[in-house]
């Protein structure tokens, strides 16, 4: 018996001594040199000819916002101080979005900037960062949030997307009060979940994903009259274009797989821009005729690419994600 | 292996004793399974904090792709608790059944370092941890049926379920430091539980005895367990109505989860402290399972057992009413789980013959689970149809009528 009592010390230190230098490893793991070119402590502010990103370079700087001419997407990039998990910026206002650190459960900071990239609005929300848009007007910032614990299964996910007014400073935590109607009849359900919106010109017409059921649908709504109409099906994150024709979406092809669609708003025609890799964001207008996406390589590591609506797609930016043009859609 | 509970027996019951009096007189083999149940719990708490972090940021996937295999997952554990509870019986060797599921638990939290981001890895190496976890429990609550005396049995579950509750709550606090010290790393959160999973294993096999047959003969006229004796406990009318009751019972209970959505609906709690809510019924949980076991001893396990189903309905009918606030109807959540978790086969122990204990707690505690089940889509559905106060306080209603029967019917009151 005292041998193994003995024999179980030993393993119990074994075990966690271990565990410690693991840690301890972790602590001191992080690579010193950045493996691109990286211009530090760059004052940055939200020029049009300017496209940012998250950085997810390997290096001190990974994680970081950073910008490069929209001219030059391979060249050095700028970075300042500002990290964000999520970025989108339109007419002088942008969104950062980051997962506040040591929150568990896990919290979000929404930080609302002004085009010096100086805060202006800040919101400790519940969730981790999922999708994040400012209007074309550059007034109404909006994001989803991944949440747990609110759905029925004990380790389901739900998720939760808000608003932002910057004229009447009116934050809306969660859109899930919105009226929706689906084939012309007021919808309920308790499952319903929202996600991916993108606004128009008007600062007033919105589009967001609405999930119930094993099913998803296109909402149009408004915002002064708050209220929803389903309008199409199976469309998720959808993006609006410059010119609010067309929609860009992630269309569902199987279970937990999406490839980029695009809907076109007055004739209700879907068409698939020639890259059908499998993408889970939503994508971004440069112009009306061209998209940006992130997508995940074979190593597991992310980039940015471009593709037109019928002209195949390229390589933009290697280890980044989040892409948002300064000024905001290109008009 | 009794460290100190031989002599304990022994003492006179004291009408009051503080904490470590009572944990004293329990028999070592149960603290011993509190501690590894304890450590093992730390283990996969850390891990289910983390997880949702980490398949977001860690990995960049769509956590919406992991919910819908929730339900299958319960699915599986219910049927492999059958397996665990039947297989220990039939080798007679609970110890190293139960030792099987905490070791298969433990190399699943290795399996999240090289599942890598793929996707059916990740829920192969959840499935393989909830399997673990399914067969270890029936063993494990046989070897503490089997180490207690029948009259301080509900004590017994009592200890080993708060010690439990500890670990639960320990866990996020746990994985909230790895982190923090790790700077982030969600791989050393993973190595770490994984450490003291494997600590739970070797205190397990170094401090729980192998348990030897006190009566010569397990199951007379059989050579071994076979699934048919499993079936054949429940041609005995106690525990069969024991089975029946607690699966009736089950049918009506209301899922931790809509619990707490009705709850934070009702009194608007903040987004921030929802995911705390189960901190609250975890807590009363523990205050309560030592008081409610030994209670139970003294007055009657099933009349406990009861009681605990009618704090639910309270708990329910305060969540739902225009009375009453938020923490008292999570206080009453708390007391049901301490009035029935341990309770309910501390109760239905000392009916089953040795040989077939583990068998019949899993049979008992399948049905439970199963029933349980039943009632989490059933109210999803009624929820979804009615909105929620109707679907729940039909749902309590109910509970009420099943609860008032299985009190007035007793099942237990001949064999205690």
């Amino acid at each position: 018996m005292k041998l193994k009592i003995i024999g179980l010390i030993a393993g119990i230190a074994v075990l966690l001594g271990g565990a410690v230098v693991y840690v301890a490893s972790a602590r001191t793991g992080g690579v010193t040199v950045n493996a691109v070119p990286v211009n530090t402590g760059q004052t940055l502010a939200l020029a049009p000819a300017n496209l940012f990103f998250r950085n997810l370079a390997d290096g001190p700087d990974h994680g970081k916002l950073a910008a490069v001419p929209a001219g030059e997407p391979g060249g050095a990039r700028n970075v300042g101080d500002l990290s964000c998990d999520r970025f989108a910026a339109a007419r002088g206002t942008a969104i950062c979005l980051r997962l506040k650190p040591d929150s568990l459960p896990p919290l979000t900071d929404m930080i609302v900037l002004d085009a010096n990239l100086k805060e202006v609005h800040r919101e400790t929300l519940p969730g981790t960062p999922s999708r994040a848009r400012v209007s074309p007007s550059g007034r109404i910032v909006n994001w989803t949030l991944f949440v747990t614990g609110d759905s029925y299964a004990a380790t389901g996910f739900s998720t939760r997307t808000g608003l932002y007014n910057l004229d009447t400073q009116r934050l809306t935590k969660s859109v899930e009060t919105l009226p929706i109607f689906v084939d012309g009849k007021r919808y309920f359900a308790s499952d319903v979940n929202f996600w991916g919106i993108t606004f128009a010109a008007d600062g007033n017409r919105f589009y967001l994903t609405m999930s119930s059921k094993g099913k998803t649908y296109l909402i149009e709504a408004d915002h002064k009259s708050y209220h929803g109409d389903a309008i199409a099906r199976n469309v998720e994150c959808p993006s609006l274009s410059p010119d609010g024709r067309r929609i860009a979406y992630k269309q569902k092809v199987a279970t937990g797989k999406w490839r980029l669609a695009v809907l076109d708003l007055a004739t209700r025609k879907v068409t698939n821009p020639p890259d059908d890799r499998l993408l889970d964001d939503q994508p971004v207008w440069r112009d009306n005729t061209t998209l940006l996406y992130p997508l995940r390589a074979a190593d597991g590591s992310t980039d940015i690419w471009s593709v037109g609506l019928t002209k195949p797609p390229t390589l933009l930016i290697r280890h980044a994600t989040s892409p948002s043009l300064g000024g905001g859609q290109a008009p | 292996m009794y460290l100190a509970g031989t002599r304990a027996a022994d003492q006179a019951e004291a009408r009051a004793t503080p904490a470590g009096t009572v944990i004293r007189r329990v028999p070592g083999t149960v603290v011993a399974l509190g501690v590894v149940s304890l450590v093992t719990d730390i283990s996969s708490e850390m891990v289910t904090a983390i997880l949702p972090l980490y398949l977001v940021f860690g990995l960049g996937l769509n956590p919406l792709q992991f919910g819908l295999l929730d339900g299958l997952y319960a699915g599986a554990t219910a049927v492999l608790r059958l397996v665990g509870g039947h297989v220990a019986d039939r080798w007679q060797r609970l110890k190293a059944v139960a030792g099987i599921g905490y070791g298969v638990s433990a190399v699943a939290k290795l399996g999240f370092l090289a599942a890598g981001s793929s996707v059916p890895a990740i829920g192969a190496v959840l499935a393989i941890d909830r399997a673990g976890k399914g067969v270890r429990t029936a063993p494990r609550d046989a070897l503490i049926s089997l180490s207690s005396p029948p009259e301080t049995m509900g004590r017994s579950f009592g200890v080993h379920r708060a010690m439990d509750t500890v670990g639960a709550f320990l866990g996020p606090l746990a994985a909230t430091a790895v982190l923090w010290a790790a700077l982030g790393d969600y791989d050393a959160v993973f190595v770490t539980s994984f450490s003291l999973a494997t600590c739970a294993v070797l205190l397990l096999v170094v401090l729980v005895p192998n348990r030897t047959r006190l009566a010569a003969e397990p199951v007379p006229g059989k050579a071994k367990p076979s699934y048919r004796a499993m079936l054949g406990l429940l041609r005995e009318a106690s525990f069969r109505r024991c089975c029946i009751w607690a699966a009736a019972l089950g049918l009506f209970t209301v899922t931790d989860s809509f619990l707490y959505l009705a709850l934070q609906r009702r009194w608007d709690i903040d987004g921030r402290l929802f995911p705390l809510l189960p901190l609250g019924t975890t807590g009363v949980f523990l205050l309560l399972a030592i008081p409610l076991g030994r209670l139970g001893d003294r007055v009657g396990r099933w009349k406990i057992f009861i009681a605990g189903h009618l704090a639910l309905v309270v708990a329910v009918l305060l969540v739902c009413g225009p009375i009453g606030n938020w923490w008292l109807a999570l206080a009453l959540h708390g007391a049901f789980y301490a009035a029935t978790d341990g309770v309910l086969p501390a109760a239905a122990g000392p009916m089953l013959p040795e040989g077939l204990r583990a068998s019949g707690l899993a049979v008992l505690q399948t049905g439970q689970a199963l029933a349980r089940m039943v009632s989490a889509v059933t109210v999803g559905l009624l929820w979804t149809l009615w909105d929620v106060r109707p679907a729940l306080l039909l749902f309590t209603a109910a509970l009420l009528m099943v609860t008032v029967a299985a009190a007035v019917v007793r099942p237990l009151e001949a064999t205690r």
